[in-house]
């Protein structure tokens, strides 16, 4: 593979099918899945709950093994998680009984304790969580801080092992508007300093269309697939205000909300 | 039901009831001279109230364990009023009085003190408490960590866990040739099953979250216990713990009846044998204030060592 095909597809999912053995047979989550993503995209993937977009991330991630089909990431298939991708998980996944810098720590010591010494990890830790704006809470204890910190310290995790790949499940789903609104612009301007590949599940339009450079909308599932995807190409740095007016931004709401609410309504149960 | 009356004696430590409740009127009663005394008239009134609202709180509270051990005691006077042979309270508490003028006498190996038979006793669970733990914590982690393992053991302690651990006094006897092994071993089997399976079911239990941060983040096996399965897995270890020293407790009254030598289970069945009802009553007491005391003991450390 050349550089720059490797560049162009950098993520790599290929006729993934995904089917789970359940207690009442087996059941078809996922169908013919196809995706290329570039080095330094940044990719949302939309769809109505259940129809399968926490299984693709956790297919990118190596936490699960398509049935068929292959994925790779950077030239080499994916057979298991590695430090290279990095995920922010849906309900933060904290250790409970580590403080923040220790739950931070953990990731860093896994992925640099073979190069650096205690005092260069705890100093890459520090950043870290400086970085999320968190320093004044590094001895805390997960039940001490409100749930937009915890998601942050998840943030300042899996952003401490420099990971080539940065894997987000609805990392602001539990948080409230404002919070949210927050942390999406912290998101941003944080995934344009360090250049690194994003792949974020969300179910809000907003979000998807604020921070991705392409969204990934898949129907409804049993053997969901991907329905069509969007080009956003609004100009970075984007500013929330600014695009609240910008035809652009609203023909781009628009035409998600068209996928997900009139060409893929989901049944009210 | 009976932890909680447990935990609300354990804030007064006095044991006899007579004395509690000759305790709490007099509590109500130092209120009026208090206040009186003082100067200043509103504040005054003020810590009149505080003081009258502790003094309530604590009759209250202290009421109904104090009216339960009454009419314990009550009951125990009747019956033994209309039995023969039967002492009561009274005769009872100036015989322990008696008992624990000199608990740690020695006569000859045969003769000791009730203070020497306890401690005989308590070092026999803690042996056999130690071993368990030291052979079941590790297997309970194993099982709990691979479903191999877990499928391998499922027979054996469904087999073995309904035996009463005494069934293996015999075993214990032929193979160690001497009674104090034997009663530690009959010991270390009745603990080992509560901590392997709580520890199996508390590795068990660890939280696919916890796990598949483990997996991202690569950690090695080492870390995965340190870090995640034992933090996590420490109250349910802890509830092992506290329910096997609570059996271990059980059991060896009744071992040591078998085995003999210097304990408080032998040294029941030699009162038994001397006829001296008031001495097997007091142990009755005895043991049960030991094992409440090892129990709460275990309570404290579990919450020291429990995360939340
Ligand atoms: N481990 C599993 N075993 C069986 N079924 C699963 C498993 N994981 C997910 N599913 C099923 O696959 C479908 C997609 O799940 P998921 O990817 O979590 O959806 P989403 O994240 O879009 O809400 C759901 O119907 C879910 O019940
Ligand atoms: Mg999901």
């Amino acid at each position: 593979m050349t550089t720059n095909m490797m560049q162009d597809r950098y993520v790599l999912i290929e006729n993934v099918n995904m089917t789970f053995q359940t207690k009442k047979g087996s059941f078809q989550a996922l169908k013919d899945i196809n995706l290329n993503i570039r080095e330094g995209e940044f990719i949302s993937i939309i769809g109505h709950s259940g129809c399968g977009k926490s299984t693709v991330l956790n297919l990118i991630a190596g936490l699960l093994q398509p049935t068929e089909g292959y994925l790779f990431c950077a030239g080499r298939e994916i057979a298991k998680p590695g430090p290279e991708r990095a995920v922010v998980f849906q309900n933060h996944s904290l250790l409970p009984w580590l403080t923040c810098f220790e739950n931070v720590y953990l990731a860093v010591e896994r992925v640099f304790s073979e190069t650096e010494g205690p005092a260069q990890l705890a100093e890459r830790t520090r950043a870290a969580l400086e970085l999320v704006g968190l320093s004044h809470a590094m001895e805390k204890r997960p039940n001490e801080i409100s749930g937009g910190m915890k998601q942050r310290v998840g943030i300042a995790r899996a952003l401490a092992m420099e990971p080539k790949v940065l894997l987000l499940d609805e990392p602001f789903g539990a948080l409230d508007a404002l919070t949210r609104a927050g942390l999406q612009d912290e998101l941003m301007s944080i995934m344009a300093r360090s250049g690194c590949t994003a792949v974020m599940v969300t179910h809000d339009v907003d979000e998807a269309v604020l921070l991705s450079d392409r969204i990934v909308m898949m129907t409804n599932g049993p053997a969901a697939t991907i329905g069509e995807i969007l080009e956003v190409d609004l100009p970075r740095p984007r500013k929330r205000l600014e695009l609240v007016e910008d035809p652009a931004y609203t023909h781009l709401r628009s035409e998600v909300l068209k996928f997900l609410y009139e060409r893929h309504a989901k049944k009210a149960a | 039901m009976s932890v909680v009356s447990f935990t609300k004696e354990k804030v007064m430590p006095d044991s006899e009831p007579a004395v509690k409740t000759a305790q709490a009127k007099p509590v109500v009663a130092v209120v009026k001279p208090l206040s009186t005394t003082a100067t200043a008239a509103t504040p005054l009134l003020q810590k009149r109230g505080a003081w009258a609202a502790t003094a309530k709180r604590i009759f209250e509270w202290l009421l109904p364990p104090v009216t339960g051990l009454l009419i314990f005691a009550a009951i125990w006077a009747t019956v033994s009023a209309l039995t023969q042979g039967l002492p009561g309270p009274v005769k009872t508490w100036e015989s322990a009085v008696e008992l624990f003028r000199d608990p740690f006498y020695i006569n000859n190996p045969n003769d000791m003190g009730i203070g020497w038979n306890i401690l005989n006793s308590l070092k026999r669970v803690a042996t056999g408490f130690a071993l368990a733990a030291i052979v079941g914590i590790p297997m309970g982690f194993v099982i709990g960590r691979y479903a191999f393992m877990s499928r391998m053991a499922a027979p054996i302690i469904s087999l073995l866990k309904p035996v009463s651990p005494l069934a293996w006094l015999p075993i214990g006897l032929l193979v160690f040739k001497a009674a104090n092994p034997a009663a530690i071993w009959v010991i270390f089997i009745t603990a080992v099953w509560p901590m392997i399976i709580n520890t199996a079911v508390g590795v068990s239990k660890v939280p696919q979250d916890y796990m598949n941060v483990a997996k991202v983040l690569n950690l090695s096996e080492w870390k995965v216990i340190t870090k995640i399965l034992l933090p996590y897995v420490m109250p349910y270890m802890m509830t092992g713990v506290r329910l096997s020293i609570g059996a271990a407790w059980l059991v060896i009254v009744a071992a040591e009846m078998l085995t003999g030598g210097v304990g408080i289970g032998f040294w029941v069945w030699d009162e038994w044998n001397n006829l001296n009802v008031e001495h097997i009553i007091i142990a009755i007491f005895i043991v049960g204030i030991v094992g409440l005391l090892l129990e709460q003991c275990l309570v404290l450390l579990a919450k020291r060592y429990s995360y939340e």
